[in-house]
Formats: C-alpha cells, structure tokens, sequence
C-alpha cells in the first residue's frame, strides 16, 4: 500500500469516526435540540411541567379571541390532532394570522392554559404572488361549493 | 492530459490569472441581472409582501456558506493525501468568503427574523450550526494565522476543516430533523429525483442567478488570493524573479 493511498485511508476513517460520534451526541441530546413541542406532545405531558418551554403550531382558525383590554389574546394552537390553548398579553408580529404557524414560549398553567410571554409567527417555505394566492384560494372555495 | 501539472504553481500562476478575470466580469454581469430581478421583476409575495426579496441575497449566502465550507474541506483532504502546496492555499484563500458569506446569512436573517417573526434571533437548531460554521472558518483563519511555518499551519487547518465539515449536513437537514422556527427548504430534490419547488418560476430563476453571480464572485475572488499566496511563498524561486524581470521591462 502506497503511503498515499494509507493516508487516504486515514482521512477517510477519520470522516467516518467523526460522523458517527456526531451522530450518537446529536441523537442523545435530540429532545433538547428540538426548537418547540407539539400540542400532541404537550397533552401527552411530554412537555416539562414547571419551567418554560416552546410550543409550536397551528393557530386554530375561528380561535383567535382579543379582551377588552386590547393586548390580551387567546387562541387555540392545533396540530391537527390535539388542541393548546394559549394566552398572551402583548404585540403580535405580522404574520401572525389563524391557520398560520406560530411558535410561543412560556408555562402550562395548572388548569392546563399555556400562558405565553413571547409569541414567534412560524413562515412555511411556500413563496408566490398574490394573483396566484387569490386565484388558488377561488379555486378552494369553488371545489367546496361544489 | 495530466491535470497534476496545474498543481505547479508556476503554471497555476497565470491560468489562475486569466481564469479570475473571466469569472469577475461574469460575476458583476450575473449580480446585475440578478439585482434587477430581484427588486424590480419578481413579483410581490402574498404573505410577506416586498419584506421577502431579502431572499434573494439570504438563500445563495447561505448556500455558499456551507458549499465553501465543503469545497474548503475537499481542497485541504487533497493537501493531505497528494502533499501538493497548491491545495492547502486554496484551502486558506476560500475561508475569508466563506466567513463573509457566513456572516452575510446571519446578518440578512436577522434582519428578516425581527419582522416576519418578532425575532432577530432564536436559539433554533438551523440558525444555532449556522452561528457554528461561522466559528469554523473564524477559527481555520485564526489557526492559520497563529502557526508561522506553512506547511504545519496547513496541516492543523486541514485538521479542523476535516472535523468541522460533519457540520454541512446538521446545518442542511437541522429543519428536517428537528422542529426548528426556520422554514424548511423551497427547493429539494423530489423522490422520483426531480427538483420541486415551492415558489413561482421567476423567484426560482432570480435566486439561481443570484446563485450563480455568488459562484463566479468566490472563484474570482479565491484564485485572485491564491495568486497572492503563491507569490509571497514562491518569492525567492525563479519562475518567479524571472517573471518580476519580465515585467519591469
């Protein structure tokens, strides 16, 4: 074997050691590297019950509820299969709208009502133009019409 | 042809010339059309509005990113395996654009994040090894700079590099594997094997200019580097001298 080739060889397990090392701390610390929990998992009590923590969703459409006082909002947040509902007092960013992702931080209140204190809009990866938006949301709307 | 006699730096030195300028005039033509485009001719997004054209800069910076850091890695196992000098300067030369387009990705998305989201910064998976990658290259420059003899600094480099590459795929599947605040990927390659996108033909083609000025921008940018480097180590040889003599008649 050249010396060249036993080099090769070195760089190559070497890549391979790395890899697998990366792999088993990656899987091991996996709970903690999630950014946010589901709502499946929060009803599961999979979520921590005494220290903050994020929980990420979908606002549920008709959900979104404003108290008298103008800043207090609660909503619904679904993962289409179990439902949290959230309470937060302060300003929502834009794109926070009902069906639309959302990922909020705070605790579970005993009666099981997560109270936010910071409230992220969640964007999905589609991009396209409002024409098309509108066109597409007709096209929804006629194909349940009928 | 044999393609280990462009590993001379005496012949490297020339071609690497001739080669940077073509890919400096294609970089400044593709970045204008690709500029044009994405202010003026991509149309206005549904639920962003004109906020999302940050895109245009964010997604090829950071494609960049992590694709540099790969060929940067490549480069210094081929120092390592066939002990060319040449593999380790290109190695070396690549790492400042790569950090400036680390940078570059950090900095856009921060200034997205704080609208769109409500957030400059979270403390998410995709932007957490991002951040790391950005450590990466600081830290291959600072290593590099730290060791006087070149042919150590190039070995410990090539080292880290070689380390720090498993960092490429955690930062390319991180929205995949985890529940990350980042969005996942609009374009990815299909099961069939196609390419699927999930934004109109006129971003796509926007953004794979953009894509491509960046390309021609760091090959440009490298080799001209690399020139550097060759004439600062090769200064007392003589392809060299005689090339200094050649040029100050």
């Amino acid at each position: 074997m050249k010396a060249r080739h036993k080099r090769m060889m070195f760089i190559v397990l070497g890549l391979v050691s790395v890899t697998a090392i990366a792999a088993l701390v990656l899987n091991a610390l996996q709970s903690n590297i999630n950014h946010f929990f589901s709502p499946t998992e929060v009803v599961a009590n999979e979520a921590p019950k005494d220290r903050t923590f994020r929980l990420g969703g979908l606002v549920e459409t008709g959900s979104v509820k404003r108290e008298d006082d103008g800043l207090t909002v609660h909503f619904n947040v679904t993962d289409n299969a179990e439902v949290v509902t959230v309470k937060y007092t302060g300003i929502l960013p834009d794109l926070f709208s009902e069906g639309e992702g959302v990922v909020a931080q705070g605790k579970l209140s005993p009666r099981g009502v997560f109270e936010a204190e910071e409230v992220l809009a969640k964007h999905d990866e589609t991009y396209m133009p409002p024409e098309v938006a509108d066109a597409l949301a007709k096209a929804a709307a006629q194909g349940t019409a009928q | 042809m044999n393609l280990f006699k462009y590993s001379a730096p005496s012949i490297f030195y020339p071609l690497a010339g001739r080669l940077a300028t073509g890919f400096a005039v294609a970089a400044v033509l593709l970045l204008v059309i690709g500029l044009y485009m994405s202010f003026f001719v991509a149309p206005t997004d549904y639920k962003q509005g004109e906020g999302y054209r940050i895109m245009f800069i964010h997604v090829p910076a950071a494609w960049m990113s992590m694709l540099i850091y790969v060929v940067m890695a490549g480069w210094a196992a081929a120092g390592m395996i066939w002990r060319t000098r040449l593999s380790s300067m290109m190695a070396s030369a690549l790492a400042p654009t790569g950090a400036m387009f680390t940078f570059i990705t950090l900095w856009t998305g921060a200034l997205w994040g704080k609208p769109m989201w409500g957030a400059w910064w979270v403390w998410d998976a995709r932007l957490t090894s991002e951040l790391i990658l950005l450590f990466l290259y600081i830290g291959y420059m600072a290593l590099e700079s730290a060791i006087d003899d070149p042919r150590r600094a190039a070995r410990a480099c090539g080292l880290l590099a070689l380390v720090g590459v498993i960092n490429v795929p955690i930062i390319y599947y991180s929205v995949q594997w985890w529940n990350t605040l980042h969005q996942g990927a609009s374009i990815k390659m299909s099961e069939s094997g196609g390419i699927e996108t999930s934004m109109t033909d006129i971003m796509l083609w926007t953004l794979l200019i953009m894509t491509f000025a960046c390309w021609c921008y760091t090959i440009a940018v490298t080799l001209t580097r690399v020139r550097n480097t060759i004439l600062e180590r090769e200064s007392k040889t003589v392809w060299v001298k005689e090339m200094v003599q050649r040029e100050e008649k």
